[in-house]
């Protein structure tokens, strides 16, 4: 099977799901003639035109609120925040609109759009350039929030996200886009609301997803080179969260450490590690441990904006705690 | 404008008027909770602008949206069931006041945050343009709105991208309780949509003919590939910003003043003198509307509320 990258199965993703259904479309700043920051959509302006690739203003409020309201009439608009940190500004348009417009009218409307954004610090961007914010998207009924690890679940979710009827944030690590993992040639989906174990042992459960699945992964090789067997699940997707392969996990292994890299307080390993206690209580021999970004504003300095993110050494010493 | 259709304009009015106090008594029979909203006064504006509209062209507005539900022609029983929260209201009790719609006529609601519709409308329209359709959106908001991020982005994103879209604002000179010249450094709509290619027009709200040929030149031109348009319909609100608004920000006198241009006087005047109706016609669709808002909160006073276990529907259209 071949080995592609994350950035070239978010990019397969995204041209076959237009040639497989003319409602599809992308919006979003720079998109079109420029092919994407990320490169995200390199030639798709050649190949499908202005209609269907809409290079827009830089103007959030209206990208988020007019990809909601195409997707309310029939389309199923893709837009692009340019990264995550813009998303803030679409807050709004997101929460309040996209996600309660099935609801508060009764059901007479679905708005099927996908908010595609990639998030992350570590590349010197300065503190507005380098959230992690996903938990706030994740607080909220309504939305679908999803946020792959590998090359291969990028393409089977956003498919997936792309075909449902409600609205999915769709959240991409730009430091993830070269991982090279095999992926199918065939057409296949990732369910959205399904974790996945990436990798199997049995002294203690890693939870985590995007880069920090990345890390946790990173972390359980070495680990293993000492003799600690660390089984890593994936939660692939935040809303609506799949604890299932999670509470499996922690019922072979006592011990759980949650990886992210949003910050500690109030965020995804908040939810989990309480998730856990409630429902898998029977079960801790140990404090759950979650090992987070530490709360500050990122750094312009290279090693120090690198000392404030989650790393390998760090989650090892997270598992050395629980055991 | 034969008789015909101006004795259905005045009815439509005087429903909308009707339907609003009724509202009101009900809101203080604590039969209606939340907020409320009510559209006396403006009556000609929703009545004129929605007469001129093609079936498939669309509608959305901010939360002072009754009038537009029933002109969308929405059985007015279910906007009454909604007001009261029951499970046969139009959104299943789920929106309430601010949250009417009904798809199924092209009007997409009702919406509590001001100018967040405003981009909605915008996308709306998008997907017509994207389909091929003559299809326009008529994008009604308040003058208040106008000062709001949405604003700017969406009309600047219709007018870059020419969607098929009509921005109505419904100025009745308050944004809640401040004056338009205390928060606009421009008081004058048509003004701001320059900013955004449009040449806008401004229209006397309280006269329902006014309104309507302004819409229907600016329905014309969107169609004919001049999108989008921008109206600006001078009016006035006779009641407060909602219910329980203390109305210290204006005076009785200047509220009296308006209540000299009623646009329902305006148009009863208009049909008395020029297709010769008489008093007796006009006062029979009186009655008529008394019954069928009486029917309506019937209906509506008569109906369940949701199941309790039903708070959970329709969260997604798509669940796991």
């Amino acid at each position: 099977m071949p080995k592609i990258t994350m950035r070239q199965a978010i990019t397969d993703a995204l041209r076959e799901e237009m040639h497989r259904d003319e409602t599809v479309f992308i919006m979003g700043q720079e998109v079109g003639m420029w092919g994407g920051t990320y490169a995200v959509t390199r030639g798709f302006y050649d190949e499908f035109g202005a209609k269907r690739i809409r290079d827009t203003p830089i103007s959030e409020m209206a990208i988020g609120g007019a990809a909601a309201g195409a997707a309310m009439n029939g389309l199923r608009p893709i837009a692009e925040f340019m990264t995550i940190n813009f998303a803030f500004l679409a807050l709004d348009a997101i929460i309040n609109h996209a996600a309660k417009v099935h609801y508060m009218f009764g059901g007479q409307m679905k708005c099927p759009v996908v908010f595609r954004a990639p998030g992350g610090g570590g590349r010197q961007l300065g503190a507005t350039h380098s959230h992690t914010p996903d938990v706030i998207f994740a607080h909220f009924p309504g939305l679908k929030v999803v946020s792959p690890a590998t090359a291969y679940d990028a393409k089977g979710l956003l498919k997936s996200a792309i075909r449902d009827d409600d609205p999915v944030m769709f959240i991409e690590h730009h430091t993830l886009y070269q991982i090279r993992d095999e992926v199918p040639e065939e057409e296949y989906l990732v369910p959205i609301g399904q974790s996945d174990v990436k990798r199997e042992g049995t002294d203690v459960t890693i939870v985590g997803y995007a880069q920090g699945l990345q890390v946790a992964l990173d972390a359980a090789a070495k680990l293993a080179e000492e003799g600690i067997s660390a089984e890593v699940v994936d939660l692939r997707t935040l809303r609506p969260l799949d604890m299932g392969p999670v509470l499996k996990s922690f019922q072979k292994t006592f011990r759980a450490v949650i990886v992210e890299e949003g910050y500690r307080s109030f965020g995804i390993g908040a939810e989990i590690a309480a998730r856990l206690q409630e429902e898998g209580f029977d079960y801790l021999d140990a404090p759950i441990k979650r090992v987070a970004q530490y709360e500050v504003p990122l750094p312009y300095s290279r090693q120090l904006e690198q000392s404030a993110l989650i790393n390998v050494d760090r989650v090892i010493k997270a598992v050395k705690e629980v055991l | 404008m034969d008789k015909e259709t101006l004795l259905r304009w005045y009815r439509q009015m005087v429903l909308i008027r009707t339907f609003e106090q009724k509202c009101s008594e009900l809101y203080q029979q604590g039969k209606i909770g939340g907020f409320l909203h009510l559209y006396i006064g403006q009556e000609a504006i929703a009545v004129g602008t929605i007469n001129a509209r093609k079936e498939s062209d669309h509608l959305i507005t901010a939360y002072r949206d009754h009038a537009h539900a029933i002109m969308a022609g929405t059985d007015v029983k279910y906007l009454m069931a909604e007001m009261l929260g029951k499970a046969t209201g139009i959104s299943k009790g789920r929106g309430g006041s601010m949250h009417l719609a009904d798809v199924s006529k092209n009007y997409w609601g009702g919406y509590g945050i001001v100018g967040g519709h405003v981009p909605l409308g915008v996308g709306i329209a998008l997907a017509e343009q994207y389909k091929g359709t003559d299809s326009a959106v008529l994008c009604y908001m308040g003058d208040g709105s106008t000062n709001i991020g949405y604003f700017h982005e969406a009309l600047n994103l219709a007018g870059v991208w020419d969607l098929p879209v009509v921005f109505i604002v419904e100025n009745n000179q308050y944004g809640m309780g401040t004056a338009v010249d205390r928060a606009s450094a421009v008081p004058t709509m048509v003004e701001k949509a320059a900013a955004y290619g449009m040449k806008g027009k401004k229209v006397d709200g309280m006269n329902v003919f006014e309104v309507y040929n302004a819409t229907e030149k600016a329905l014309q031109a969107v169609r004919k590939g001049k999108a989008p348009q921008f109206l600006e319909m001078i009016t006035y609100r006779f009641e407060g910003h909602s219910m329980g608004d203390p109305l210290r920000y204006r005076t009785k006198e200047e509220v009296h003043k308006w209540q000299e241009t009623d646009p329902i006087g305006i148009l009863e005047k208009r049909i008395l003198d020029e297709v010769h109706a008489t008093k007796e016609e006009m006062d029979a669709l009186d009655e008529e509307v008394k019954l069928e808002i009486a029917a309506a909160v019937q209906f509506a006073e008569e109906s369940p509320f949701p199941e309790l276990d039903t708070l959970f529907d329709h969260i997604y259209a798509n669940p796991k």
